[in-house]
């Protein structure tokens, strides 16, 4: 019984000083992992779903389309329309946007250069193949059909 | 002359850990973590003017045909299909048919794991289905007014009734398949046996200009 009564010495204090240091070292992989979103997308996108997708195995090749009926419908109106960057082109656009894009790699690089296509599931085939032929024209090959895990197949 | 009681010159750092949070909080809320996926493909390259298209020299039984049109209605293999995730059962069929192999199709077949033969046994051996696996070609045809989602959805069958195929060649499911990594060199060894001889021979027509 007498071991119950006995008073420990030990503080009972967690030190905290190295509080700081270890929500620093959680922010700053946060602060790596981060991409800010530099593009406004301002076309809607609901991708379409898929069960047999690939990983995109290198991000620094890859650039992205955007296809989609305009969010802004009363500026810009419902037909689909094709978006790089922060800016609605034309389809005669695309391969100098590829060039563009195949400027900022290595020399080495640029024909793995991949175009992931985002494209919302009520477009037509029309105006993504008028996009694949640009892509095709500006060598490109390499496209990425960009959709969602389906999980009830 | 200097001052006796100089104050001492300490930041205060109490509520450093709240300052560290709050940025901590903001870059959680603002991170996503980008996990970009789909269904890769590569363009045929561009036709050369100079030359004039090559002419089709294949047999007509080598080839799976998939129409679709604006009304998003399939066409495959000159008969509707009303079901597109039908499609996925048929072109494994088509090509593991081995219908008239080469010398190729015998040494792909004779690699074969024993379910894989069964399975040929039973489905394959049709005279209008392609020859053996290096012969075979799907090809899919849609038309200008064809949806996306149609088209995504045709795409994912064909690829995934070719990762059926080379996963069960190793012995693994489609979706193990997918995920080798192919900067392991023992992954690698088993992806190049899963394509070895079976091209994935996709081939997308330019749409048709007019709506049918």
């Amino acid at each position: 019984m007498a071991k119950f009564g006995k008073k420990s010495n030990t503080s009972q204090n967690i030190p905290t000083a190295a509080l700081p240091d270890i929500i620093f070292m959680l922010l700053f992989f946060f602060m790596v992992t981060t991409v800010l979103r530099e593009t406004d997308i301002l076309v809607k996108q609901q991708l379409p779903r898929a069960v047999q997708l690939t990983k995109l195995e290198r991000k620094s090749l890859v650039s992205y389309i955007y296809i989609g009926e305009p969010k802004q419908t009363n500026l810009y109106g419902k037909e689909p329309k094709i978006q790089v960057n922060d800016v609605f082109v034309d389809v005669s656009d695309i391969v100098q946007f590829v060039n563009q894009e195949k400027d900022k790699l290595n020399e080495a690089e640029r024909d793995q250069i991949t175009m992931s296509m985002k494209v919302d599931v009520d477009s037509k085939m029309g105006i993504v193949s008028d996009v694949q032929q640009e892509l095709r024209e500006a060598n490109a090959r390499k496209v990425l059909y960009s959709s969602i895990k389906s999980v009830d197949l | 002359m200097a001052r006796k009681n100089r104050p001492t010159a300490e930041i205060p750092n109490g509520s450093m850990a709240d300052i560290a949070f709050l940025l901590l909080i903001f870059f959680l809320v603002t991170t996503t973590i980008a996990t970009d996926k789909g269904i890769a493909m590569l363009l045929p390259p561009k036709p050369d003017p100079n030359q004039p298209p090559p002419e089709v020299t294949k047999n007509d039984r080598n080839i799976f045909k998939i129409l679709a049109n604006s009304q998003d209605k399939l066409l495959v293999e000159d008969e509707p299909l009303t079901d597109v995730f039908e499609l996925k059962e048929m072109v494994k069929i088509f090509v593991l048919n081995f219908g008239n192999p080469g010398e190729e199709g015998v040494t792909i077949y004779n690699s074969l794991p024993s379910s894989m033969k069964s399975y040929i046994s039973i489905n394959g051996r049709r005279v209008d289905y392609s020859d053996d696996p290096t012969e075979a070609v799907v090809s899919f045809k849609a038309d200008r007014g064809t949806s996306y989602e149609l088209f995504v959805q045709v795409l994912d069958q064909i690829n995934g009734a070719y990762n059926d195929i080379y996963g069960s060649r190793v012995g693994i499911s489609a979706s193990d398949f997918l995920q080798l990594d192919r900067d392991d060199p023992i992954q690698k060894r088993k992806y190049n046996n899963a394509r070895q001889g079976i091209p994935r021979a996709i081939s997308i027509a330019e749409p048709n200009k007019i709506g049918g």
